[in-house]
This record gives C-alpha cells, structure tokens and sequence, in this order.
C-alpha cells in the first residue's frame, strides 16, 4: 500500500482513540476556557480598544501550549510501549516512519481543531470593529505551526519512555527552552553573562519559537519563521524514529 | 516459507538466543517450547521484524526481514505475547484498522472482519470498548487480527495463554486446522498442546535449540519410551524383581509395592524393537498379571531433562 495511505490509517486510528475518550472534551473545554479568560480578563481585550488580536489572544499561545500540547503528546509512543501495541504497530507492513508521521499528523490535526473551535473570538473582534482579517489569519497558521513544533518536541519525548508523567515532565522543560530562549529577560542575562558574544545570542534566540511566531502575529508570513518550525517538526520526528529504533536494537 | 538462519540476539551481555537455524514449511505447524526465558519470544520478535537480529538472517517467503521488511511483513500475522490491543477502542474499530493497514478496503474490508469475528467466536463484545474486555475476549481479538488478512505465515506468542479449557480447545482446533494451509509457528509452555497441534516442535533452552522433531520423535528420548509397566496381584516381590532383572532387553526396573498389589516398570536398552514386551510377556507368564502396558514416552520428562540439565538424573 502507499505510504499516503498508511498515514491516513495510522491518524485515523489515532484521532478515533482520542474522541473515544474523555481526554479530547476536557482538553478542548480547557483550551477554550483559557483563551477565554487570559483575552478578556487578563489580556485586556475590551480595555485595549484594538480591533486586533495579537496582544490580547495570541500572544498568550506560547504558554498555553507549553502544557497543553505536552498533555496531547505525552501518550503518543510511551502509552504505546506500555501497553505493547508498539510490537502490533511496528509489525505491521508499514515503515515505522509512516506509523511516525500519522501519529504526528493525527495530534495536530486535534490541536487545529481545538484552535479552530476559538473563532468566537474573531467574529466578536469583527463585531466590535474592522480587524485585519489576513493578520489574523497569519497569526492563526503561525499559532498552528508552534503547535506543530511543541507536539513534535513531545513526539521524542513521549519515546523516550514508558512513563507518560515522565514524558509530559521533559517535555515541558524541553518547550519551556523553545519559549525562553527568545524571551528578553533571558536574553539580557545571556549577553551579560557572554560579555555580548552578538553570535551567540542571536544563535539561542534563533531557536526560540517566541521569535519566530511574533513575525506572523504581525501578519507576516515570512518562509523563514515557516521554515524554522516546519525545520524542528521535521528534526524532532526524525530523532523520535532514531529513539524507536535504537530501543529495539538495544 | 520460513528460514532462521544461526540467528543471534545480544542484549547486552546476555545472548538470549544464541546461534539457532530451523526452517517452516507450508503445511507445518511448529511448537516452539522452551522454560521462561529461553529465548522463545525474542526469536518471534525478530521473526516479525520487531528486533532486528545481533547476527544470523532470516527470510519470510524468500524476504529477508531486515532488507525488505515490508514484503515479509505482508506475508506474515503475528499474536505478540500478552496480546496487546488497543485499549481505547471498541473491538470492532480495532478489527477495522487492522484490516486497513493490511490494505483492505471495501467488501473485503467487511468479509475479512466478519471471518474474524465468527473464527474468534468476537460477535457478542464486537462493540466493546476493548479494555472492558475479559481476558479471553482480548486475546482472542488479537488473535482476529493476526489472521484478518488470511496471511501464509502465522507466529502466534502464547496464543493459548489465559484462555479456559473450552477456549483452549477451540483455538488448538484452529491453529490446526489452519496449519494444513499455512506455515505456523507457535510457542507453548503447555507440554499436551505440542500433541494436539504441532507437527514438529523445537525445543529451545538459554537461546539455543535443544531438540527438534516430530511430538513423536521428541517423546522417543525419554527413557520412558518403549517402558513396559505391569501391574500384579499377590506375587512375592522379590522373584519378580529378580526375573525381570535378566531380562536381555531391559535396562532397569523400577518397582512400587501398595498392599497386595506390586506395580513394575522395565525400561529398555533401545527404544523400539519390540523386544522388551515380548521378553517381558515371556517372562511373566502364568503370574497374575492385572494390567500390561508399553510406555510411549513422556514430553514433560523429556522437557525437563533438556531444558534443566543439572538435575538430571
């Protein structure tokens, strides 16, 4: 069969696990619940006065992945060693990159989703007065993009062991390093502590998400900031086929 | 259909199989025995292309498993140990994604599950969440899936394992019934299993293979095999030890004394030529003989002399 195919079956399977089970409802209460009230009640969306989202909505997805995707990614592989259906997966006539990469597709497929079900804030912005809409929906791929890159980040993870606390628990650490690296307090230190080696701290704040996605809350796609996150999806599931294989051949 | 070539797995420092060769046939259902730890499973595991082997080839329908995984994997269906199933679907969702990553689609999609379902006797829990499951339930669902796509090769880990007698029963009914068709391969720690299904068993013990033959050639290499047990009324024991002692055939001879009733058992030198009974009929005649009976050999005692050499007496 084609691996095009493969895949399909692979997320299928692994979408229809999530929406059997409460995990899915309650990550997308959660998710909503706290867009909610970080917008209107602590980003300040009515104060501001903007007919915009970058300040009050989006710029708080940063954070909230950092504990959201991890949740969504910590079962991935771990849950699949635990239980022993990795065995079944990995024996099966496909490539374990296919099983890789439809596992990946089906959890960001979920995390679109859940991203796609806040668009009662975009039609209140809309009511209230005339964003520009193409921002939004730059900052909206941009957001699904870091999404992308933090579920893959937990894709290793969540291979490296049979334990989904364990998994949740490096991989927040691992997103935390994507977020702070970019984040100016940390920068400063970095430059005191470098005597201002300019290299080297352009070369951590290269790696930070905060970065790359500030380009697309401004609305711009830029194929650099595309490229970094679709560059560490790619590496990230790259190691998790590396993880899986050097488990077998131990 | 299947060849295992000096195939050897390092974990470490522990060779837990060791430098073993056989080959499956079509038609042949093989018993792969062998204590906890023999290296039964691990062979398996590398068989289906789940470890890759320290050394050694192996080659599914004329695939080699770690060249052409894929091929080889399409011809075989395999029951991992423990029979691990998707627990956050029903049995029917998992049935369904089996038969689609086997590429069925379609009608042969629905046939190939409702086969399953009616081998594996899965119509009453077909839309249970599997891990509401009883364990009989969840075994035989994954044993569904190793068959769903009717593959030529089977490697079954334990398929019996859990099961109660009636299930037992059926699925030996059906490993046997499909290994007249397919090349099977099937690992047991229940001894009786070996006689009701397998055409050959191997025995295998720390990751190399101890013995290899028929249930029947196996039972051979106990020293029970071609014993000749007689069971007499009311005879003084010691001219019956004495008589059977010179018997040309006989090796040694055991005996067990319960009031009246003295029990003997002569062993033979060779297995087989039938001289021991006639000697031993020769020799007994006009005693009060109650019961006469020729040993066929015991797979457990074999077993244990293999596979525990220290104790062997």
């Amino acid at each position: 069969m084609n691996p095009v195919g493969n895949i399909k079956t692979i997320a299928k399977r692994e979408l229809r696990a999530y929406f059997a089970s409460p995990v899915a409802y309650v990550f997308i209460v959660i998710f909503l619940l706290l867009n909610g009230f970080f917008t209107f009640m602590i980003g300040g969306f009515f104060e501001r006065g903007e007919a915009s989202l970058a300040n009050s909505f989006f710029n708080w997805h940063p954070w909230f992945y950092l504990f959201l995707v991890p949740a969504v990614g910590m079962r991935l592989w771990a849950d699949e060693r635990r239980v022993g259906t990795l065995e079944l997966l990995l024996t099966m006539p496909i490539a374990p990159w296919e099983a890789i990469v439809g596992k990946f597709v089906a959890s960001w497929l979920f995390l679109g989703l859940a991203l796609v079900l806040t668009f009662p804030v975009v039609l209140t912005v809309n009511h209230l007065g005339s964003p520009d809409n193409g921002v939004i929906f730059a900052a909206y791929v941009g957001s699904w993009l870091m999404a992308g890159a933090y579920l893959a980040v937990s894709c290793i993870t969540s291979a490296i062991t049979r334990s989904q606390v364990v998994s949740f628990i490096i991989s927040v650490v691992a997103c935390l390093f994507l977020i702070l690296a970019g984040f100016p307090p940390v920068i400063n230190l970095l430059q005191n502590l470098t005597n201002n080696w300019q290299w080297l701290v352009d070369v951590v704040t290269s790696f930070s998400v905060i970065t790359h996605f500030e380009g697309f809350q401004k609305g711009v796609l830029d194929s650099r900031d595309v490229i970094f996150f679709l560059s560490v999806i790619g590496f990230s599931l790259f190691t998790t086929s590396v993880i899986l294989r050097t488990h077998r051949t131990n | 259909m299947i060849k295992v070539q000096n195939l050897t797995k390092i974990f470490g420092t522990k060779r837990a199989v060791d430098g073993i060769s056989f080959s499956v046939e079509r038609g042949e259902v093989l018993g792969f025995l062998g204590p906890n730890g023999a290296g039964k499973s691990t062979t398996m595991r590398m068989i289906t292309g789940f470890l890759p082997p320290t050394k050694g080839s192996i080659t599914v329908g004329g695939h080699d498993i770690v060249e052409q995984p894929i091929p080889a994997k399409k011809l075989m269906g395999y029951l991992p140990e423990n029979a691990p199933a998707y627990t956050d679907m029903t049995v029917y969702g998992f049935l369904d994604f089996a038969a689609e990553i086997r590429g069925l689609r379609g009608d042969a999609k629905k046939s190939a599950i409702n086969r399953v379902v009616e081998l594996c006797f899965l119509n009453s829990v077909l839309h249970q969440n599997v891990d509401t499951l009883s364990k009989g339930y969840r075994h035989r669902t994954c044993f569904a899936q190793s068959i769903i796509h009717d593959p030529d090769i089977l490697v079954l880990d334990e398929p019996t394992d859990g099961l109660d007698p009636n299930q037992k029963h059926e699925i030996r009914q059906l490993i046997r019934r499909m290994g007249e068709k397919k090349a099977i391969i099937f690992s047991t720690h229940i001894l009786e299993e070996v006689d009701a299904v397998c055409s050959r068993a191997i025995i295998i013990d720390r990751g190399t293979i101890v013995a290899n033959g028929t249930p029947a050639e196996l039972r051979r290499k106990s020293e029970w095999a071609g014993a000749v047990t007689l069971r007499l009324n009311n005879v003084a024991e010691a001219a019956v030890r004495q008589k059977l002692n010179q018997l040309r055939a006989a090796k040694k001879i055991s005996m067990t004394t319960n009031g009246d009733r003295v029990t003997v058992t002569v062993y033979p030198r060779v297995f087989g030529d039938g001289d021991l009974t006639r000697e031993v009929i020769e020799a007994t005649s006009g005693w009060p003989v109650e019961e006469l009976r020729t040993e066929e050999g015991r797979l457990d005692e074999v077993f244990r002399s293999l596979t525990m050499p220290d104790t062997k007496n």
